[in-house]
Parts: C-alpha cells; structure tokens; sequence
C-alpha cells in the first residue's frame, strides 16, 4: 500500500534545498576569488582558487597585533568546545550522582539552587559576568571563556533523569558485595552511563564551538580569538575597504562550521538520540 | 509553657512533613528506594558544581539586581543610589518600546514560522520511506552551524551588492537594502533566524512522531480516510507536549540565541535597525557605559524568562511521560 508521493518528496526537497543552498554557496564561493565575486555575485561552482585562499585564512598573521591566524582560531574553538563539553559532563555527573543517590540534609536547597540557574541564559545578566571575571582577573584566559559557561545545570539534569531511571536493584546489587559511593559512582554508574556521555558530549561540544558572545567581550588578547570572534573581526575589517574579502570569509565561515557539522553527521543517530531523548 | 513548645513542634513537624512531601511528588519521582547515608559524601560530589554556579551565576545576578539601583559613573569613580530610576527611565523611553515591539513581533514570527515549517517537513519525513535518511542528514546537518556563521552566511545572500537574495527581490520589484531600510533588515533578520532553527523542529517533531505506536497508527488508519482528518484528530495530540516544549525553546532562542545574528547583520550600527531587547542590555551596558540602565534591563528580562521557564516545567513534569 506504500506509494510514492510526489507531492511529499517535492516538499522535502525544497525544504532541503531552503536549508543547504545558502551552506553549498558558501563553499564555493569560498573557492573563488574576490574580485570574481565582487563583479559576478556568488556562485553555486567551484572555483580554483581554494587552496591559496584557504592557505592564507589558516596560515595569514592577521589582526591588529599581526599574531593570530586560522589555525590559532581553530585551536582556540577546538579547545573551547572539547574544554567545555569535558568539564560540563565532568561536574554534572557528579553533582547528579550526589543529588539522585544520597540521602542529606539540604538536599532540596541545593536542588533549587542548581536548577534555578536553568531560568537565566547567561546573555541577561551579561554585564555583571564580565565584571566579576574581571574582578577575579580571568579575562583572557581558557579558564575565563570555559568555566563561566559551566554555570548552568542543563548537564545535571539530563544526567539527573538518567540515574533516576536505572533500575535500584543495581545498587542493592553492589551494596551487597560492599561497594561504596565511589566504587559504585566508578564501576558502575560511569560504564553505564556511556552511551549519555557520548550523546551529551556531541551536543555540549557543539555549544560550546558555538560561543559567540562570551569570547567576544572575554577576549582582548587575539591570541584566544576563537574562529566566532574571527567573524566578528573580519567583518570589522570590512567596513571601508575597496573589495571587501569576500572569499575569505567564506572560507572562514566553512572552516567554523566544518567541525560541529561533521560531528552531528557522523554521529546522528547518537545526536538524535541524546537531545530528544534527555530533554524529557 | 510547655503546652506551646509542644504545639510548636507539633506544627513545625507538620510543615516540614509537607514540605518533604511537596518536594518528593515535585522532584524525586520516583525517588531511588535505595539511597547512600552518608552526611559528608554528597558535599564533595556536589562542591565543583556548587563552586562554579556561586561564582558565576549567583554573584553576578546578584550584582545585576544591586547595580540596578544605582548610577554608576562611566570612568568608575563610585556610584549614587538613584532607586528604580533606572527601571522608569528604561521602561519609559520611546527606544525601550519600539525595541520591546519588535521582540515580540521578531519572537512571533521567528517561533511561528520554524516551529510550522519544522512540522511540516517532519510529517513528510515520517510518511516517505525511500531517500528519508538522505532527507534527515541534510535537514539536520544545518543545526550545527553556529548563528554567527549563519549570520555572515546569510548577510552575503542579502548583500546589497553581490546578494542573490537582493537580485531575486529586484526581479519582482522591490529594492532591498539590508541593513538600511527598517523593514527589510527585520526580514532578513527573521529569515536567517527561521533557517538556523528549523532544523532543531524537525528533529524533535520527527522523534515525536516515530515515537507514535503502530497500533495507533494502524487504528488511526482504518478510522480515518483523510489524511488530513488523521493528522488533525491523531498525531496533532499526541504531538502536543512536544510541540509545547519547542514553543518555550523556540521563544527562549528568538529571545536570546539570535544575538549573534542580530551582531552580524547589524554590525554594530543599531542607529535605524530593528534590535532585540537582549542586544539592547549588551549595547546599552556596552557600547553606552550606562551601567545602571543596562542591568534594570537585565532584571526585566530575567524576570520575563524565569516566568517562561517555570511555565514550561509546570507543564512539562504533568504533561510528558505519556509514553
């Protein structure tokens, strides 16, 4: 009784077509050069002139201070995204395994105080993180573009409704044969719960690639420009310039979204997984 | 004396025992029938977490809240309480309401817009069965890409000089000037922001609706010819507390997770372009030093979308575990 449908298969592909012409155009014209586009517009073909133009983002000392290039940027991003979704995963486990597996005073405070901070995304109270960073001395620094961002408990919840739905009888189980809390956390609460780090992994690690806000008011020094805060910079570059580079920036904007890309493609089924199924 | 010491207790007793109550139906549920008791254990498993949210979440809130009370000076020679000057002043000026309005329309639109085309496309992709991956992978892939590069991306394809996107309007006659024009700004505006979230829509509603037992649907099938009638009647209800749970989101991303889109397209020239209020505390606190302004701003947003977030968790403890 299954059909093809035009009409179904039409909406898809135009819905497709919506979504990846803009990232296809992107591609290629980064492969051409500027002045090509500068009179024929973008373009839906490749050009020949990737390689020099990809060579210079990555290798070319740009900025004000002439030491930062595409490589620096993407180190920086790589760092930000793999630091963030390392150290999220890292302390939300553990605050979910206290939270889920222990009996204490206080618990329902500290319940309240860690996911109350699931009401207020950083950008509203965006002035006064600065100044507390800057009081605190950690502007310019990996920790001062990581940490700050781990102050929000989206990590422990998703891990919070994880333990709460393995079975009791685990830890009966390991009780019996005299398991403490931190054998119990390592032997067996770590193991199972790998397939959620690795869900949890790809989608922290895309955020925190993603940052666009916090590295821009945290980092002065180019020398931590992430390949976000490239963007911004080379778009200040733009304004008042005869061609503005405009292949550059493509090949800036594909090299930022090459990575997270890749990942949520290679691993969709675990991505598709981990974001729909955590959020319940 | 004595008599009530005992009544005291006796009801302080009562209260905690609803509280406890209240909290084990609000959060622990089901509560682990087997639990650790060890008073210190939990401490040093919750300290890091505990440390990083003090730092940076409940000191600079706190500071928001305090600095909007008072006028700081721009070159950091102390500051005057002014009371909740800085919130009339905020609520009052003719900049704050043009920028509240076009929130809330760029918020309709942008919620409204992903969310059906989210819809549509992952109802499609349920009922095709030949190339539904392929279809899946290129849907899903543009999730990934930060809004900031969205941003620039999207920028070029309205350039006024070399934007296909300017080329296309001028075939039907209209002059875009992005970036220039009010109007045209806020509709590319709101065209980059649909794009970049659509695809976060459709993975959910595809979920939801692979998550539709047969036999539903099967029953579904026989009772219903039209497959309008059955979407309307049968999927749309069963896809409801997914759809109210990316309702909260999609607000929450048109509100706040478009700043970088707004910063790219607008450039920092935000002099007759549509803002958000969110970039409004940024340009205010910013670009303007005027400290006092900008965090009586925060605190109007933080109360907005603490209000948002308990409404969605209202909803979503009693409405989700239907399957």
């Amino acid at each position: 009784m299954q059909r093809i449908k035009p009409f179904d298969h039409l909406i898809l592909i135009l819905g497709a077509l919506f979504l990846i012409t803009p990232v296809v155009m992107a591609l290629m014209s980064s492969t051409q050069n500027a002045i090509d586009i500068h009179n024929n517009g973008l373009y839906f073909t490749p050009g020949s002139n990737a390689v020099p133009t990809y060579g210079k983002v990555l290798t070319h000392r740009g900025g004000f201070t002439g030491d930062v290039t595409g490589m620096r940027m993407l180190m920086n991003s790589m760092i930000m995204g793999i630091g963030f979704a390392v150290g999220k995963i890292v302390l939300s486990m553990m605050a979910a395994y206290a939270l889920v597996y222990f009996r204490f005073r206080f618990a329902t405070l500290l319940f309240w105080m860690i996911f109350t901070t699931l009401l207020l995304p950083l950008e509203v109270r965006i002035m006064p993180s600065y100044q507390v960073m800057s009081t605190l001395g950690l502007l310019n620094s990996y920790t001062g573009l990581i940490v700050p961002l781990l102050a929000s408990a989206t990590g422990t919840f998703f891990f919070r409704q994880f333990f709460r739905s393995v079975p009791d009888e685990m830890l009966e189980a390991a009780r019996i044969d005299g398991a403490g809390p931190f054998k119990f956390f390592i032997d067996i609460l770590v193991p199972l719960s790998r397939t959620m780090m690795a869900a949890i992994f790809i989608i922290m690690f895309i955020y925190g690639w993603n940052q666009y806000l916090w590295p821009l008011l945290m980092t002065t020094d180019e020398s931590f420009y992430t390949l976000m805060r490239g963007i911004k910079s080379i778009l200040q570059v733009w304004i008042g310039s005869q061609i503005p580079d405009y292949n550059e920036a493509f090949a800036l904007a594909v090299l930022a979204m090459l990575p997270p890309v890749t990942v949520v493609v290679i691993f969709q089924r675990m991505f598709i997984k981990g974001l729909t199924e955590s959020d319940k | 004396m004595t008599e009530t010491t005992i009544r005291t207790a006796a009801s302080n007793r009562a209260l905690l025992s609803r509280l406890r109550a209240w909290y084990n139906a609000d959060t622990s549920n089901p509560v682990k029938r087997v639990q650790f008791d060890r008073p210190l254990t939990p401490w040093v498993f919750l300290l890091p977490q505990l440390a990083v949210i003090v730092i940076f979440f409940y000191w600079p809130s706190v500071q928001a809240v305090t600095s909007s009370f008072y006028i700081e000076d721009p070159f950091g020679f102390g500051s005057t309480f002014v009371g909740t000057e800085n919130y009339t002043d905020a609520v009052t000026s003719s900049q704050y309401a043009s920028t509240a309005v076009f929130t809330v329309f760029f918020c309709a639109m942008v919620t409204a817009l992903s969310l059906g085309i989210g819809l549509l496309l992952a109802v499609k992709a349920d009922k095709v069965i030949r190339g539904a991956s392929s279809y899946k992978t290129v849907l899903i892939s543009v999730y990934a890409i930060a809004p900031p590069v969205a941003g620039l991306v999207g920028m070029m394809l309205f350039d006024m000089h070399i934007g296909p996107l300017t080329d296309l309007a001028a075939f039907f006659g209209h002059d875009l000037r992005v970036g220039i024009d009010y109007g045209d700004t806020a509709f590319a505006l709101v065209v980059i922001s649909v794009w970049k979230q659509i695809p976060y829509n459709f993975i959910f509603f595809l979920s939801g609706l692979q998550s539709v037992p047969t036999s539903v649907r099967e029953a579904a099938l026989i009772d219903a010819q039209s497959g309008l009638r059955r979407f309307w009647d049968v999927t749309l209800p069963l896809l409801a507390p997914t759809a109210f749970f990316l309702l909260v989101i999609n607000i929450t991303y048109a509100m706040f997770d478009t700043f970088p889109i707004i910063d790219v397209v607008v450039k920092d020239k935000p002099a007759n372009n549509p803002i958000t209020l969110v970039y409004k505390v940024y340009l205010d606190g910013f670009k303007g030093n005027d400290i006092g302004g900008s965090s009586a701003q925060s605190v109007i947003l933080m109360v907005a979308v603490a209000a948002l977030t308990v409404m969605q968790f209202r909803f979503l403890e009693r409405r989700v575990h239907y399957g």
